[in-house]
């Protein structure tokens, strides 16, 4: 027990740098911004559920889905179809044609519930459904691209494409789903009236130890023998496949789990701003979420967090003065993350505590230096040297024939 | 002698790639604890043989019969599950991962989402890591990251990555290419210990390695078998000189 502790607490660093990110969350955000500014960060946070989902799935599994936006919307949507329901009694509706039902249906004049929003009315199914409609749309794409082994640049386009087919979808079924308005005007949670000010510190604070739940989750999973997989499918897929491991049933699982994870960031949105839209689903916020990842560091869960608070106190800090120049500096962020800093803030991090005496202490360097750390120079160092053993050291013979000869 | 008393029969086995038969109605046995190298010109189907045992390549028509299994049917994983072991060409190890890791990540337990996730590291497996890496050589870098190693010594951590499963067949690609003349001397040493209980298919070029090592030679030449048999014997056979050996 006491090692599976110190796992998920990663160590003496570990803990000191969950320690400082609870203290940001918990205590210094809470006390310093008003209670606006405090429902931004709110927000922010339930963007880095997304965040943390792509580090396992993109920074440790190799896989870039593009379309994370699709399981933060059917999280969000979710919560806010129960939300909806319970705003829509008899009596505060009454005006409606038909009362009882969502305003937005009665605009499009539907005149009964539709059949998939019945069991909405109980809390239990939704939560259940938050978890389970995300794993479930996951595994059917999962199961559908990597048992084919589509891979790479092909997945990341086809979860784009579905991703906005979705968004297509939820615009275009105005009656279903509230259209490109999405679903406003959310009121209460169990009788519990979610917008006042106690409210909102309260769902600030759910939505905070969920965040510390699924790093904790994620972690259990990077530092378990699933997460040394991750890495060496990433490497070597083939490798894995020839030690006897199937390796589709693991991209299956992880592309799940960072979908569950990013559905739970998409509820506690709904709760916490108090509406869904479909603006939260397409192609850019998917996009943008990568971004807070990569600017954070993909292989680092805590990086992830920080990258998604950066980016989006940047975005909102930027685009209250220069709206329309947000997009380009946000693409050009993009660039210059993977040109000069391929590990983001976590791998500047990294570098950076090796010359610190203060943090060579908490992180226990030199016996440290590990995989993400390696610097990209010191890799290319090596594979020239190994090109070049290859070329002489073979004889005549064994160095013509290539793969491509004998296949 | 019938099928079943050999550990891997191949018979009839041919695939076609567009029409180009990279491998022609091969036939060919293994018997237990022997040591089969397989030689041949660029292009005669080496590799793609070892790539239609394990199943990276399906074949066209034929039977591959490992332990009177039926390989040919079976998922590369399941293959790999009934005791086949393949080093690829290239070292193909994790280079991000340490040497421990690497020897770790092929341990046979925990094969599954599930067994992976709760997979513990016992003293068993410490043990097992540490008796396959003394036995490549490889004891005093195990907490190296294998980015690092020298291009011999990646060669020898693939295929102790396979000793962790204990192939009962092991077939190893071009196992000592890019490797010093030491270091084959070890590499020679360290193949005739293991296959001491199981069988193993060597792909070479390097005639001094097939001679420190085989037990029997096959000549491939255009998909095709055209000797096999002791090195003495292959070495003096006219097809094989004019085709192979004379160059």
């Amino acid at each position: 027990m006491n090692s599976l502790t110190n796992k998920l607490l990663g160590g003496k660093e570990g803990i000191y740098a969950l320690g400082l990110l609870a203290a940001i969350i918990f205590i210094a955000f809470p006390l310093t911004l008003d209670l606006f500014r405090l429902g931004l960060v709110g927000k922010y946070i339930t963007y880095a559920f997304v965040a943390i989902g792509l580090v396992l799935l993109w920074g440790n599994g190799g896989i870039l889905s593009l379309g994370q936006g699709m399981f933060f919307g059917l999280g969000g949507y979710a919560m806010a179809m129960f939300l909806k329901l319970e705003a829509s009694d008899p009596i505060s509706t009454k005006i409606q044609t038909t009362p009882g039902i969502p305003d937005f249906m009665d605009w499009n004049q539907l005149t009964a519930l539709p059949w998939f929003w019945e069991p909405f009315h109980s809390f239990t199914f939704t939560l259940i459904a938050i978890v389970a409609v995300p794993a479930i749309v996951a595994y059917i794409i999962g199961v559908a691209m990597f048992k084919r082994r589509v891979g790479g640049v092909y997945f990341s386009i086809i979860t784009q494409a579905i991703t906005l087919i979705l968004s297509i979808l939820i615009i275009g079924q105005q009656g279903y789903t509230g259209g490109v308005n999405g679903m406003t005007d959310l009121k209460t949670l169990l009788g519990w009236d979610i917008r006042t000010d106690s409210a909102k510190y309260i769902l600030y604070y759910v939505n905070g130890i969920l965040l510390f739940g699924c790093i904790f989750v994620s972690r259990y999973i990077m530092t378990s023998k699933f997460g040394m997989l991750l890495l060496a499918m990433r490497d070597k897929e083939d490798r894995v496949r020839f030690s006897g491991y199937d390796v589709s049933s693991f991209k299956i699982f992880i592309y799940c789990v960072a979908a569950v994870i990013s559905a739970i960031g998409g509820a506690m949105f709904t709760l916490q701003v108090g509406f869904m839209s479909p603006s939260f689903v397409g192609i850019v916020p998917s996009i943008e979420m990568v971004i807070f990842a990569a600017v954070g560091g993909r292989m680092s869960l805590i990086g992830a967090v920080y990258g998604t608070l950066l980016v989006n106190f940047g975005k909102t800090m930027f685009s209250e003065s220069y709206p329309d120049l947000w997009l380009f500096l946000m693409g050009g962020l993009f660039i210059a993350v993977v040109m000069f800093f391929p590990n983001g803030l976590a791998g500047e991090y990294n570098k950076i505590k090796k010359k610190i005496p203060f943090l060579r202490k908490i992180a226990g360097i030199d016996s440290v230096e590990k995989a993400g750390d390696a610097s990209a120079t010191e890799k290319a160092a090596t594979e020239v040297v190994e090109v070049k053993v290859d070329e002489t050291a073979t004889d005549g013979k064994s160095g013509l024939e290539s793969k491509g000869a004998t296949t | 002698m019938s099928n079943t008393d050999f550990v891997l029969a191949i018979e009839d086995l041919t695939v076609s790639f567009d029409g180009f038969k990279a491998v022609d109605n091969l036939i060919m046995y293994i018997e237990k604890n022997e040591l089969r190298v397989v030689i041949g010109p660029n292009g005669a189907g080496k590799t793609t043989v070892l790539d239609l045992i394990c199943g990276k390549t399906k074949s066209t028509s034929g039977s591959i019969k490992f332990k009177n299994q039926e390989l040919t049917e079976l998922a590369e994983h399941e293959i790999v599950r009934a005791g086949v072991g393949r080093k690829f060409q290239n070292p193909s190890i994790y280079e991000n991962l340490t040497v421990y890791q690497n020897l770790e990540v092929s341990y046979p337990v925990g094969r599954n989402v599930w067994g992976s996730l709760t997979f513990k590291r016992t003293a068993e497996v410490e043990e097992r890591v540490r008796q396959v890496a003394r036995e490549i050589l490889l004891e005093d870098f195990l907490d190296m990251e294998s980015a690092l190693l020298s291009h011999g010594q990646k060669q020898w951590l693939e295929i102790g990555m396979l000793l962790m499963q204990e192939p009962e067949l092991l077939m190893l690609d071009e196992p000592v290419a890019g490797m010093s003349a030491k270091e084959r001397d070890q590499t020679a040493e360290l193949l005739n210990r293991i296959c001491k209980n199981r069988s193993v298919i060597v792909i070479e070029h390097d005639m001094e390695f097939v001679k420190k090592i085989a037990h029997k030679v096959t000549v491939l030449h255009q998909g095709k078998i055209l000797a096999e048999g002791s090195m003495d014997k292959v070495q003096h056979d006219e097809k094989v000189i004019e085709v192979y050996l004379g160059h």
